[in-house]
């Protein structure tokens, strides 16, 4: 070995210990951040708290799916709320029609979303920028006029009433508020984990390639079509299971789920979170719940602020409020190595 | 090796690449010259699937290419840089080394494991050692200077292993000086590399310099080919592209 080859062997080796790290890292991360979810019942009796920890859950599972499609592949859809709405009829129509256990209808779910996002995807990720994303809100407008049409199965504009039968299943009772609340917790976060590996895979980076260069990922032999699909199906999936989560945590379904403003408050929380890093969704997703739930206690026009709020990310600092900690901590380390 | 024969492609009336034939030995270095417009860089992107052509076929080891898309045609082993460097402008000199390998050892869409997979990293560090990039692999690619990103653009393009490396204007908007270093480099991976390499150049000191073989494209048709000598006493070359000028301070 030449003294230059050693010099790389030494480069090396912490480089390949480093993605190791990284992965128990985040699994470590992802324990402690539920073992402390997991304990607030605990120490609190809020069931305002616990309640707003489940909806951050099924909106944190869409938002930060839709920023797998937004901030990693570059596809910026704007009807990603259909899979989110379809989670929710789906689970909720199997178990009141099919009465089979919450872990069945869980998996049929996503079974179904997997097969209508191909089918959605495979006609919407060949298509550029703009038009990807209004023939994906299109998408979603057609599945919104068919729950509202469909009367006799879905209920039509009143929903799914009568509640989500919801029988235990290996000592868990969904029933139990605090039951249905760690359950929330533990799907955010295998949820989330799941999402992080996706990112940070050799996928992830394909996804990253397109994003930055699509035509020049394709001369080095990556399949496009196909990665974008892929994408496609897997954040359906995500969006699908917080879909479920807010059908468990409202025990039913209904249109304003599968709704356009659903898609449109999953931008706006990638919008204020930042798409630029994994947790910046997630981050959004807490924002703009407190945001709704302190403005709307305030005022009737809580519309008007939160257009404000939009308006001063977009315009004004242009970035989600986790770009900016990311900037703040690449610009210390750049200064640290300057040094 | 790579053959092209009969390769014809139209825009509207306009015969962008007209009936050519060429053929490229293995372990070859030729330069393809002329005026603007004459269709160089269409003549790339026929070969690499950017363009389907009208006509013809691009035979590489007798496996005929032509029509096919990028992807298909980059595995078969043609690979190409680009004249406006392309690049993916938010990662890492090193993770696009990796990532490229992984896209070329087909784990590009492998989702449980963590990027990058052990078994990129000889390659990656390998070609960047080649061109020069080792000592900035952790800068972002849209921070790097004009020529790295030219660097960077031929290194994703090298890092494949292509049998054949096309490089369209590897010089382009660099001045006198790095020009030199960069065809330095070009001639020093031909030579290293033992791969087919095909560049498109302004310069004809450049050219005349270092190509042994040259082809002169105008409108679309093959106007002369040859050795520096050959192509610089060439009556049609003189009119048509060296003008005049050149033609008297040669004689």
């Amino acid at each position: 070995m030449t003294e230059l080859e050693a010099g790389h062997a030494e480069a090396l080796a912490p480089a390949q210990s480093g993605a190791a790290f990284q992965r128990y890292r985040d699994i470590l991360f992802a324990l402690v951040a539920f073992a402390v979810l997991a304990s607030l019942p605990l120490f609190t009796g809020s069931k305002a708290l616990l309640d707003f920890v489940i909806r951050c859950s099924a909106y944190g599972l869409f938002a930060t799916s839709l920023n797998l499609l937004v901030g990693y592949t570059g596809l910026t859809s704007f009807g990603h709320g259909m899979f989110f709405g379809l989670g929710a009829y789906s689970f909720g129509l199997i178990m009141q029609k099919l009465a089979v256990s919450i872990p069945v209808a869980f998996a049929a779910t996503l079974a179904i979303t997997a097969l209508i996002a191909a089918t959605i995807g495979a006609i919407c990720v060949r298509l550029k920028e703009i038009y990807f994303a209004f023939v994906t809100l299109a998408f979603q407008m057609l599945i919104h006029s068919t729950i509202l049409s469909w009367a006799s199965f879905t209920g039509g504009d009143q929903g799914l009433r009568g509640g989500i039968p919801r029988p235990a299943f290996l000592g868990i009772d969904l029933s139990n508020h605090v039951h249905l609340y760690v359950t929330s917790c533990a799907l955010l976060i295998l949820g989330l984990l799941a999402m992080r590996q996706i990112a940070q895979s050799p996928f992830g980076y394909t996804l990253r390639m397109i994003r930055d260069n699509a035509a020049r990922a394709s001369f080095l032999g990556i399949d496009v079509w196909r990665a974008k699909l892929t994408v496609f199906v897997l954040a359906a999936l995500f969006a699908s299971m917080g879909g479920m989560v807010m059908a468990l945590f409202v025990s039913g379904a209904y249109p304003e789920f599968a709704y356009w403003t659903i898609s449109g408050e999953g931008i706006f929380i990638n919008m204020l979170g930042g798409v630029s890093t994994f947790l910046g969704p997630m981050v959004g997703t807490v924002l703009l719940l407190l945001l709704n739930d302190t403005v709307t206690r305030l005022t009737e026009y809580h519309g008007i602020v939160l257009g404000v709020v939009i308006l001063f990310f977009a315009l004004g600092l242009r970035k989600g409020l986790l770009d900016f900690a990311a900037e703040w901590v690449s610009r210390r380390r750049n200064a640290g190595e300057g040094r | 090796m790579l053959e092209i024969r009969n390769l014809a492609k139209s825009f509207g009336g306009v015969n962008a690449t007209n009936d050519v034939s060429l053929d490229f030995p293995d372990g070859s270095l030729t330069a393809v010259i002329g005026p603007n417009g004459a269709g160089k860089s269409t003549f790339f992107n026929l070969i690499t699937g950017a363009l389907k052509p009208d006509s013809g076929e691009v035979l590489l080891d007798g496996v005929d290419l032509a029509g096919r898309t990028p992807p298909e045609i980059v595995r078969h082993g043609i690979g190409r840089a680009f004249q406006v460097a392309s690049i993916f402008k938010s990662l890492t000199v090193q993770e696009t080394m990796l990532a490229a390998v992984s896209a070329d050892q087909r784990t590009s869409a492998v989702l449980h494991k963590r990027f990058p997979l052990p078994e990129t990293r000889d390659r990656a560090e390998h070609v960047m050692e080649l061109l020069g990039l080792a000592g900035k692999r952790d800068r972002t690619a849209a921070t790097l200077s004009h020529g790295d990103q030219k660097l960077l653009d031929i290194a994703l393009a090298l890092v494949l292993e292509p049998k054949v490396l096309l490089l369209d204007e590897p010089t382009a908007g660099m001045g006198p000086e790095e020009r030199w270093r960069m065809i330095d480099k070009v001639r020093e991976l031909w030579e290293t590399q033992k791969i087919t390499v095909v560049f498109i150049e302004h310069d004809m000191d450049i050219v005349f310099k270092i190509a042994p073989k040259i082809v002169v494209l105008c409108y679309g048709r093959i106007l002369a080919t040859g050795t520096p000598d050959e192509i610089r006493n060439d009556g049609a070359v003189i009119e048509a592209y060296l003008g005049t000028e050149h033609a008297g301070a040669s004689a």
